[in-house]
């Protein structure tokens, strides 16, 4: 098959899903009616729904070619940046790094993808970001907490920015025989994150009942985390045709992203917890704002990047 | 257009999602007051009204800063429609109330920042009398107490580029009128509502 081809055969079946999914949505709407309603099913639409909409940006990036799918990353950027620095308390003194780091290290890094540098790219933000916005926030003579609002803005942009640059990053591998197929890749890792987080969540809503972490995120049970994980690890090996891996490489790739995503979530989870929060935001219908959908991508992206630039880059 | 793009910027950089909390959209003669922090706050605050409602309220800038030649002029007057007024007492000519009056006698609601300059905190300092002087002349306008949100934080005094953040503008309940109160209770207690709104 040609990369036209595989891309008509992958969303067919994405759109099927969510044919299924917003059928059995509206089943269960309807049932949920007679019984008085219910908000568990009001937010399961609510999300098929928005689905809808992700599904029909990324398609129409696809077929825009690369620099689009770049350009809609640094904008996801961007937003998840906003709700990461909305939520984290910043004084008048922090507006220069704030300032730096939307209008210069986040187009630059962006940039750094489409000019195809690697070696500057992977070095950019944890180098000279990283040793930029300290004196940035010095420059502004303000010391008050000094090195808890610098750690901040550091730490937003590496998790808004730099983990989640990682995943149009992947158009940057060279894999031999996999020329200009670098976008399904890229799809594939999204899909096997996005769906292991809907069934952790089926699974954990059906069968859960030992929490992982109940002060943390009291949704992440046990059983959620095998059953949904065994379920996206069953689809990632399954999607083996759209990757440059046998059946098994795929399945034990996909296990990979599904454990970094799942450890993403928990760990922003907490940064929200600690912040005060419930969601970063409130911008995608029924998900929460727009890092609550990226948190764990910007876990899986920059470890299955550099596992497949490892083990299938020559 | 230039009205459409600024809204279109305001929503982009800083969200400008209107929170309705004690009050409804309403074309009701109003005089919406708020908290001011920032350059932003009198585009904020009017992205965050209806479109209908946008082309019947005017902000109220200082003539001192925005009138005159120029871009920032330029913004104001073809941009967000303001309404002039002139801060510097040795310039007056006249009451400086009497457009504002004029404004709101000919059915056009209005958009004020009784501190009369931004400040660098979240929470407003003291009011200016303005508000109670206009408030007399005008009894049958509704006063909207405004809390900006956020703002003083994306663009604060003294800076030129806005750093983007999700930023609500919270529209509270009219302030209720009392017959004989004194100037500086009425202003206490128009302010403690916009403090009621952060």
């Amino acid at each position: 098959m040609n990369m036209q081809q595989k891309f008509f055969w992958l969303f067919g079946g994405i759109m099927l899903l969510l044919v299924a999914a917003s059928l059995l949505g509206w089943l269960l709407h309807r049932r949920a009616l007679r019984s008085g309603g219910s908000e568990t099913i009001a937010n399961l639409n609510a999300r098929v729904r928005a689905w809808w909409v992700m599904v029909a940006i990324i398609a129409v990036n696809f077929l825009l070619g690369r620099n689009a799918t770049i350009v809609l990353f640094a904008i996801a950027s961007v937003f998840a940046l906003r709700e990461f620095i909305t939520l984290t308390p910043t004084r008048p003194g922090d507006h220069l790094p704030l300032v730096v780091c939307f209008y210069v290290l986040l187009p630059v890094q962006y940039w750094l993808i489409g000019d195809d540098w690697y070696n500057l790219f992977a070095i950019f933000l944890p180098v000279y970001g990283f040793l930029l916005l300290p004196v940035l926030t010095a420059l502004s003579g303000d010391t008050e907490q000094f090195l808890e609002r610098v750690t901040k803005v550091q730490w937003g942009l590496m998790i808004t920015v730099y983990c989640i640059s990682y995943a149009p990053a992947l158009l940057l591998l060279k894999i031999p025989g996999f020329a200009g197929q670098n976008l399904l890749l890229m799809i594939y890792m999204l899909m096997v994150v996005q769906l292991s987080d809907v069934l952790q969540y089926v699974f954990g809503k059906l069968f859960g009942k030992h929490k992982i972490a109940p002060r943390v995120s009291p949704s992440k049970t046990v059983e959620g985390f095998i059953g949904g994980g065994l379920g996206a690890t069953g689809i990632g090996a399954a999607l083996w045709w759209i990757t440059p891996f046998t059946p098994l490489q795929s399945a034990a790739m996909a296990a990979v992203v599904v454990i970094a995503g799942f450890l993403g979530g928990l760990a922003l989870s907490a940064v929200k917890r600690g912040i005060g929060a419930k969601d970063w935001g409130s911008m995608i219908e029924g998900h929460g704002g727009m890092l609550d959908r990226l948190d764990s991508v910007s876990f899986a992206a920059p470890v299955f990047f550099h596992l497949t630039r490892y083990f299938f880059e020559p | 257009m230039l009205s459409q793009t600024l809204t279109l910027l305001m929503r982009v950089l800083v969200g400008a999602q209107p929170r309705w909390i004690g009050s409804r959209p309403s074309p009701a003669l109003r005089i919406y007051y708020a908290n001011h922090t920032s350059h932003m706050d009198t585009l904020a605050l009017w992205c965050a009204l209806p479109a209908e409602l946008r082309a019947k309220t005017r902000p109220v800038a200082a003539s001192d800063y925005w009138s005159g030649a120029g871009f920032k002029s330029y913004i104001a007057t073809r941009g967000f429609n303001a309404l002039f007024i002139e801060r510097n007492a040795d310039k007056r000519e006249r009451d400086p109330l009497g457009p504002l009056v004029e404004a709101l006698q000919r059915g056009e609601s209005l958009i004020i920042f009784p501190e009369g300059t931004r400040r660098p905190q979240a929470l407003p300092s003291p009011f200016k009398s303005g508000i109670f002087h206009l408030a007399g002349k005008m009894p049958e306008a509704e006063l909207i107490p405004v809390y900006l949100d956020n703002l003083y934080r994306s663009m604060p005094k003294g800076t030129l580029l806005p750093v983007p953040l999700t930023c609500s503008v919270r529209f509270g309940a009219p302030l209720e009128r009392r017959p004989d109160e004194s100037k500086d209770a009425f202003l206490d207690r128009a302010r403690q509502a916009v403090v009621d709104l952060a």
